[in-house]
């Protein structure tokens, strides 16, 4: 192992400086001036004044807390749909012969080859209120109203979380698909579903489907196996598919700017408002780290609890086995 | 004996133009170690899968305990296998993957930790409990797979060359603990390996399948001193063949005339008549071969031939020979019993004799 020049330490390092290099350029230092910006004024001429806390304080906005919780509300939604899509897309690619799935994820890429901005037009006009998915939007409102209609009112707000349901009453008889949340979320699902099915077709492809096979052969039913032994066995690609949804869904503007309407406005919209618009740079930079501060707290916390779940499962197990070999070695005795 | 406790019967299946199993029909003892053997793509696999459920026969039916399992999906049917890659849940310990058919079956939770603690127990990893398979090693996974597949007493366990991953010192202390679990939890086991060695340490029974069909269904020692075939000839141990015609019956033995050799005798258990054309097979080991001819003791009758040594092989426990006599080539083995003291060495070009006893020899008729 140590005649490897690549495994002493000092190659180590010299391996892996460039990505270090890259990172710090492009991802630390412009964080810090980030974090920096907001810790300065604003001058009239749109430049970035002395340093002060105004911005803080002027980030006192009534408005703010809840376009927050929005968009983290419609990015977990668009994260759930695309997960929920991709997973028994990925499960199909990876069980097709190779030359199907050469063209079916040949396929998905795709649209790639069109503008992101194009593709959002196109969704515009396939949105209009004389076209057929609005006639499916007022379909799907009515069907909704029927099942969930006559539920209390805490288990309708839990559904509104859910993303099941939208926030106060829907007027059937006028609403439209586009200028909704539900447009956004829709052409949300359908710009991020490749990124979410990438990752875990590549997780699926390395996965060994005779370990259904086991699973069935012990008594398992395919959709048991399914749970039991394929989502797991793909769990990486299942955080990857996650991050790859729900990182850029958290900073979208453009889906929520040509779609949302007045009623859909996100965090993402309020930035480029205040930076383009306004020529605050400071305040935006400002909206920006409240925005990273809220999903990483959630996600820290997440990161802590789990690690301290694996240590606790860890002693668990560690005491079961000293038991388990007590009992037996007294039996052999 | 139950006789009909697993029957294929009539059963065919073909992928395509492949015909990968035609028109078997076996049966097996309940609580028999019964082995399927022949050469890869011979469709022993493919008869493997069908009793666990993966393949549907094109014709016949399959049945257990009296019982038509053919339809049944693999979930339905008391039946398990140890694949040939174990198939381990990667994401699951030793011990879930062991509990897994008996939380499926929801047994209470007491009787999950008592038969797994028995199974781990038995297959002596109480201590690796708590592992994953990739800590495991290759002999160790096999046992979890093993241990997995008994724990809910399956009706028949179903072994596709579950030996063929490990290495030869492995494979051989794996045999006798297959052999030791078989005779502890009494359950049929249906082997299926395209290894004689492991097939005939094994088995009660063994089935000798070429090209989808039962070539020879019988006893180890049946299988290798009585071979049905020309094919399961060679393909159960070495032997030398001799193909010739019958020209003399004489009681119980006849001569057979091979062209440019002298007339070899041979035990007539077929009772072949004049004329019949044969192929005589002679395992190597049952050939001799020596300096001098054989003494007279042995009588008139045995076969001997002058010939030629070509080539030596020594392997430790016996030397091969490869001898020429009169344009034909024999091989023989010979074992070693005391280091230096086995008569004087036979060297490349002697001219040696080669001899053995007619009832060594076993006919397999040629059809015409």
């Amino acid at each position: 192992m140590n005649d490897n020049p690549l495994r002493t330490r000092k190659a180590e390092w010299l391996v892996t400086a460039p990505s270090f290099v890259w990172l710090a350029v492009f991802f630390a230092v412009p964080a810090v001036i980030v974090l920096a910006f907001t810790f300065h004024g604003h001058d009239a001429s749109g430049g970035v004044g002395d340093w002060s806390l105004s911005t803080w304080r002027e980030l006192v906005d009534p408005d703010y807390p809840a376009i927050v919780w929005n968009t983290i509300r419609i990015s977990f939604e668009v994260t759930l749909w695309s997960i929920l899509l991709a997973v028994p897309c990925a499960y199909a690619i990876a069980r097709m012969n190779k030359r199907w799935r050469t063209v079916v994820a040949g396929s998905i890429m795709l649209p790639f080859w069109t503008s992101f901005v194009v593709r959002v037009f196109a969704w515009k006009t396939m949105l209009h209120p004389d076209g057929w998915l609005q006639a499916c939007y007022i379909t799907f409102l009515r069907v909704r109203e029927w099942l969930f209609g006559w539920l209390p009112a805490a288990l309708q707000q839990a559904l509104v979380w859910a993303g099941l349901a939208s926030e106060g009453r829907v007027d059937v008889a006028t609403s439209t698909i586009l200028d909704s949340e539900s447009a956004v979320v829709l052409v949300s699902v359908y710009t991020f579903l490749p990124f979410a099915i990438m990752p875990l077709y590549t997780a699926a492809e390395k996965f060994d489907f005779s370990l259904l096979e086991a699973a069935r052969d012990l008594g398992a039913k395919n959709f048991y196996a399914f749970r039991k032994i394929f989502l797991p066995g793909i769990r990486q690609g299942l955080v990857s598919a996650v991050l790859m949804v729900f990182i850029p869904a958290i900073g979208s503007y453009v889906i929520p700017q040509m779609l949302g309407g007045t009623e859909c406005v996100l965090i993402g919209n309020k930035i480029f408002m205040r930076a383009i618009q306004n020529r605050n740079i400071p305040h935006a930079s400002a909206l920006a780290t409240l925005m990273a501060v809220s999903v990483l707290i959630p996600i820290g916390i997440a990161v802590w609890w789990k690690k301290r779940q694996d240590a606790r499962g860890r002693k668990r197990l560690e005491e079961q086995t000293a038991r388990l070999v007590m009992t037996g070695g007294g039996r052999a005795g | 004996m139950n006789n009909d406790f697993l029957v294929f019967d009539h059963v065919t299946k073909r992928f395509g133009a492949l015909t990968a199993v035609s028109d078997v029909s076996l049966s097996v003892n309940k609580g028999e170690f019964f082995s399927l053997l022949g050469p890869s793509g011979c469709g022993k696999t493919t008869l493997l899968r069908m009793l666990g459920g993966f393949e549907r026969p094109d014709s016949g039916r399959i049945y257990l305990e009296g019982k038509d399992i053919t339809d049944l999906p693999p979930n339905q049917r008391r039946v398990h296998t140890v694949f040939q890659n174990y198939a381990l849940f990667p994401t699951m310990t030793v011990w879930d993957n062991i509990a897994f058919s008996l939380r499926l079956a929801k047994m209470p939770k007491e009787e999950v930790e008592e038969r797994v603690s028995a199974m781990l127990e038995m297959i002596q990893l109480s201590d690796q409990a708590w592992k994953y398979p990739s800590q495991l090693s290759g002999g160790q996974k096999q046992r979890v797979a093993i241990a997995r597949a008994l724990v809910d007493r399956p009706q028949v366990l179903l072994l596709d060359e579950p030996l063929a991953a490990l290495d030869l010192k492995l494979r051989q202390h794996m045999l006798l603990e297959l052999d030791t679990i078989h005779d502890q939890v009494g359950i049929t086991f249906l082997y299926v390996t395209h290894d004689q060695g492991e097939a005939m340490s094994l088995s009660d029974r063994i089935a000798v399948i070429n090209r989808g069909c039962v070539e020879q269904l019988a006893g180890p020692a049946q299988i290798y001193e009585a071979p049905a075939s020309r094919f399961v000839a060679s393909f159960i141990g070495d032997t030398n063949f001799f193909h010739g015609e019958i020209v003399t019956v004489d009681g119980d033995y006849c001569f057979i005339q091979i062209e440019g050799f002298p007339q070899i005798k041979a035990y007539n258990d077929k009772k072949l008549s004049v004329g019949q054309e044969v192929d005589l097979s002679v395992r190597p080991e049952k050939i001799r071969v020596t300096l001098t001819p054989p003494p007279p003791e042995k009588g008139a009758s045995i076969n001997v031939f002058p010939s030629k040594v070509k080539d030596i092989v020594y392997q430790g426990v016996y030397t091969k020979y490869w001898l020429v006599s009169s344009g034909l080539q024999i091989q023989s083995l010979k074992p070693h019993s005391r280091f230096l003291l086995d008569q004087e060495p036979i060297t490349w070009n002697d001219e040696v004799f080669v001899w053995w006893h007619p009832d060594d020899g076993f006919m397999v008729e040629v059809a015409k």
